[in-house]
């Protein structure tokens, strides 16, 4: 066989490849996906599945409220296996401290048009009856949603296939070039676009990126339906300077439409040992249990972790590779690559294609990282 | 040669035929030992109910053993997680959770009943042979019912007895294996008189039941239970009313406490020198989880273990010719009771394979290897965490298992949650 010859390869088969490659062919190209592992094995089926809109900076915002209306469109067409719902969100404030973030948080919304709902400690404990008594009020986010990341990937995964995807299952990109992937297997895929969305393996291909793993723990419970209603995350980060190498954990729970419980969750850099450290799983727990008391009695079923792909400036890399021609990034996306993965594939594509975008692409050029190490 | 003890001494994990040897034969050897166990009395399946509900003779003598060496007996205690760098065991009570240090460590976690599923398997009174024997030792009235006790291996017979005994009615035994197979077997066990002893009177006390070999359920059927099942003989069917259907395909070994230690595996089982020592340190196994063998087999393994943890290597090979003889005659057991090609077959794309998901076999079939039926079809991630279908699936599909992560049972979050050392910042995420 000739050396097989596409418009674009994209190497990596989580959510963020499937979602650049299904926006490929959709734009009529002949496209490949590779992938060394299980499809939609990697940080894809470690996360949570929550579809969040955040507002650390404009450029999170845009990303993230872009594509939560990107997932709402195309909730109608995924399969019941993807568990979508749009169950809402609530940020939880602990004080009076707290309370101010979520005025502060509401004020944001509310201008750009994003639905948005104070909730008094009344109000919270009305809403999440399981939440320990005392705690402030919040901010109830009715648009987020939640997914079973997994398949709603191979969902986009599987319609691309049937436009003509093709999968390199169990191979891997080892080398890009201007005009394609050399594969471990010697095969050589000839492209005229290559895009990277091998999470946080990106930075070993291309170091000078700067994508650090970021080791996350999470725990699924036994069935326990109406325990939670919606998924919880508490505000408490703003007591401690935010950092980027100080290992933390935070209460965030989500229910699953199995009525089983997701407790999370954790963040390590320097680790790229996939085992369960006991230490963090216990502070991750502890902290989840001082929130929701009730946690503690019931049952864990399963442990597990993954891997973050971290950027410095916590902005995901999507466009082209500083240095290369051709050669596209979408990597970088830290907590967030479900939630923004259908947006980045319209972005990375639109750029691809010297198409206009629904939003500013610059904040998310990989240069800006150059920029960064100055 | 011998080896270091360490002051924390030596504890047990499993309290069955091998844990039970392994403790005597350590506290033989003036060592503080401890067993624990998830039941609550010590016998493990094979002499389950412990010491008041001894079964026969050789269980009798053991529990006296036990109870006359000042072991202690943690029972009602579950290991949901362990770490071999700190030699602790994390371990689960009704109410409580503790963490226990270990010197040597000494696996006996035993197996656990191979489930192979069939359309109708999932059916209420379709019941693992072994549960069937269980319940029934616990109570469950069997009198006058009619029970069809199916699968493969020795205790299909055992259990065809104890059920007669309680007053149910057994048409049959269906056994798998071919009568060739056996006939070789029970021409093997006149090296074994001791053996061919038990399998006389066992085959005395069944009566008017038939044994059928080369020959397996195709399928149960009924409504709300099972009333009806389909046995195949060659390209043969025929059909048999039944009350309750006890089936089971032999065992599969509890290795996951093992591999959570990082000890190597070989085949399937825990990986173990002549003196039963796996390839973690100071970490022993013995009984089935090092290969199934029976209770004589993981009696004297168990010994061996217990005394090369102590330090008492000379003792150990003592007993190495007696378990060699165990051994040959657990060889032929697992020969002649080999799974035949045929029951891979049986699931058709309706039957249920993960019960606890509900997953059919006509989803799995599109997966292709283990972790993907799991990530995208949900086998295997149900409160059984993968023990009933996943040696099912490597039967079936020959999919390999993924590595072991804490609790290795479902534990209560409270549970897993120690006073932490660790400097974590709270609160810093997202």
């Amino acid at each position: 066989m000739s050396p097989a010859n596409y418009d674009a390869v994209v190497a990596g088969g989580g959510i963020v490849g499937a979602a650049c490659a299904h926006e490929l062919v959709l734009s009529g190209m002949r496209v490949a996906l590779v992938e060394p592992s299980v499809i939609c094995g990697g940080a894809t089926a470690a996360g949570m599945g929550h579809l969040a809109v955040m507002d650390d900076s404009e450029a999170q915002f845009a990303l993230t409220r872009y594509s939560q209306l990107l997932w709402k469109e195309l909730a109608q067409r995924l399969p019941v296996s993807a568990e979508y719902s749009a169950s809402g969100a609530i940020w939880v404030a602990a004080d009076a401290e707290e309370m101010a973030e979520v005025d502060r948080k509401h004020r944001f919304y509310s201008q750009r048009g994003v639905p948005a709902e104070i909730l008094d400690a009344q109000e919270l404990a009305e809403a999440e009856p399981n939440l320990r008594p005392g705690l402030a009020g919040g901010l109830l986010l009715p648009d987020d949603g939640l997914v079973y990341p997994p398949c709603a990937a191979r969902f986009l995964m599987g319609e691309a296939v049937a436009s003509g995807l093709q999968i390199y299952h169990g191979r891997r990109v080892v080398q890009v070039t201007g005009n394609g992937a050399q594969l471990d297997d010697d095969a050589f895929l000839s492209a005229t676009f290559t895009v990277i969305a091998t999470g946080a393996m990106a930075g070993k291909m291309f170091p000078a990126i700067n994508v650090q793993p970021r080791k996350g723990h999470l725990l699924i419970t036994d069935r326990y339906p109406g325990f939670l209603r919606r998924q919880l995350i508490e505000l408490g980060y703003l007591k401690s300077a935010h950092s980027l190498d100080v290992d933390s954990v935070a209460f965030n729970v989500q229910p699953r439409l199995t009525g089983q419980l997701l407790i999370g969750s954790s963040r390590q850099y320097g680790s790229e040992d996939p085992a369960v450290d006991n230490h963090i799983l216990q502070a991750m727990l502890q902290r989840a249990i001082e929130y929701m008391p009730g946690l503690a009695g019931l049952s864990a079923i399963r442990t597990w972790t993954g891997f973050r792909a971290a950027t410095p400036d916590k902005l995901p890399l999507i466009g082209i590779c500083p240095g290369y021609e051709n050669v596209y990034l979408a990597t970088g996306h830290e907590g967030l690559g479900i939630s923004t993965s259908l947006a980045t594939g319209k972005i990375l594509v639109d750029q691809i294609l010297n198409r206009e975008s629904a939003i500013s692409r610059e904040p998310y050029l990989p240069e800006r990282v150059y920029a960064l190490h100055g | 040669m011998s080896i270091e003890t360490s002051k924390a001494g030596i504890v047990i994990v499993g309290a069955g035929p091998a844990g039970i040897a392994a403790a005597v034969s350590a506290a033989a050897c003036g060592k503080r030992v401890t067993i624990l166990d998830d039941n609550p009395a010590e016998g493990g399946q094979i002499w389950r109910g412990g010491r008041a509900k001894a079964s026969t003779a050789k269980a009798a003598r053991w529990f006296a053993k036990l109870k006359n060496s000042g072991v202690t007996v943690h029972a009602s205690s579950r290991l949901i997680d362990a770490n071999s760098i700190a030699c602790t065991l994390r371990v689960e009570t009704a109410n409580a959770a503790l963490t226990i240090e270990y010197g040597e460590l000494i696996l006996a976690t035993g197996a656990r009943e191979l489930f192979l599923p069939f359309p109708g398997w999932t059916l209420p009174n379709v019941m693992g042979a072994g549960g069937l024997q269980g319940l029934v030792k616990s109570g469950l009235p069997v009198k006058g019912k009619r029970v069809v006790v199916a699968g493969s291996g020795p205790l299909l017979m055992a259990v065809a007895s104890q059920l007669r005994k309680h007053g149910a009615i057994v048409p049959m035994i269906v056994e798998q294996a071919n009568l060739t197979s056996l006939a070789r077997f029970g021409v093997s066990l006149g090296g074994h008189p001791g053996k061919l002893w038990q399998a006389i009177t066992l085959k005395a006390s069944l009566g008017s039941t038939s044994y059928m070999t080369g020959s397996w359920v195709k399928a149960a059927e009924g409504e709300d239970k099972v009333n009806r099942i389909q046995i195949q003989t060659g390209s043969k069917i025929r059909t048999v009313d039944c009350d309750y259907l006890a089936v089971a395909y032999g065992f599969t070994p509890n290795t996951e406490l093992a591999q959570l230690l990082h000890c190597n595996m070989k085949n399937g089982f825990a990986a173990v020198d002549d003196y039963q020592r796996t390839s973690a340190q100071g970490i022993f196994c013995a009984g089935e989880l090092t290969g199934l063998g029976g209770v004589d087999l993981s009696l004297v393994e168990g010994e061996i273990a217990g005394y090369a943890a102590s330090g008492r290597d000379d003792l150990a090979r003592k007993r190495f010719p007696v378990r060699e003889r165990a051994r040959q005659f657990a060889d032929g057991l697992n020969r002649t009771f080999s799974l035949r090609p045929e029951l891979r077959a049986l699931p058709d794309s309706q039957t249920i394979v993960c019960r606890c998901e509900d997953v059919r076999y006509g989803t799995l079939r599109q997966a292709d290897c283990w972790r993907a039926a799991k990530l995208h079809h949900r086998c295997g991630m149900g409160p059984c965490q993968g023990r009933i279908c996943g040696p099912a699936t490597q039967f079936i599909f020959g999919w390999k298992q993924e590595s072991v992560r804490p609790p290795v049972f479902p534990a209560r979050i409270s549970s897993l949650v120690l006073e932490s050392t660790y400097t974590i910042e709270e609160g810093v995420n997202k």
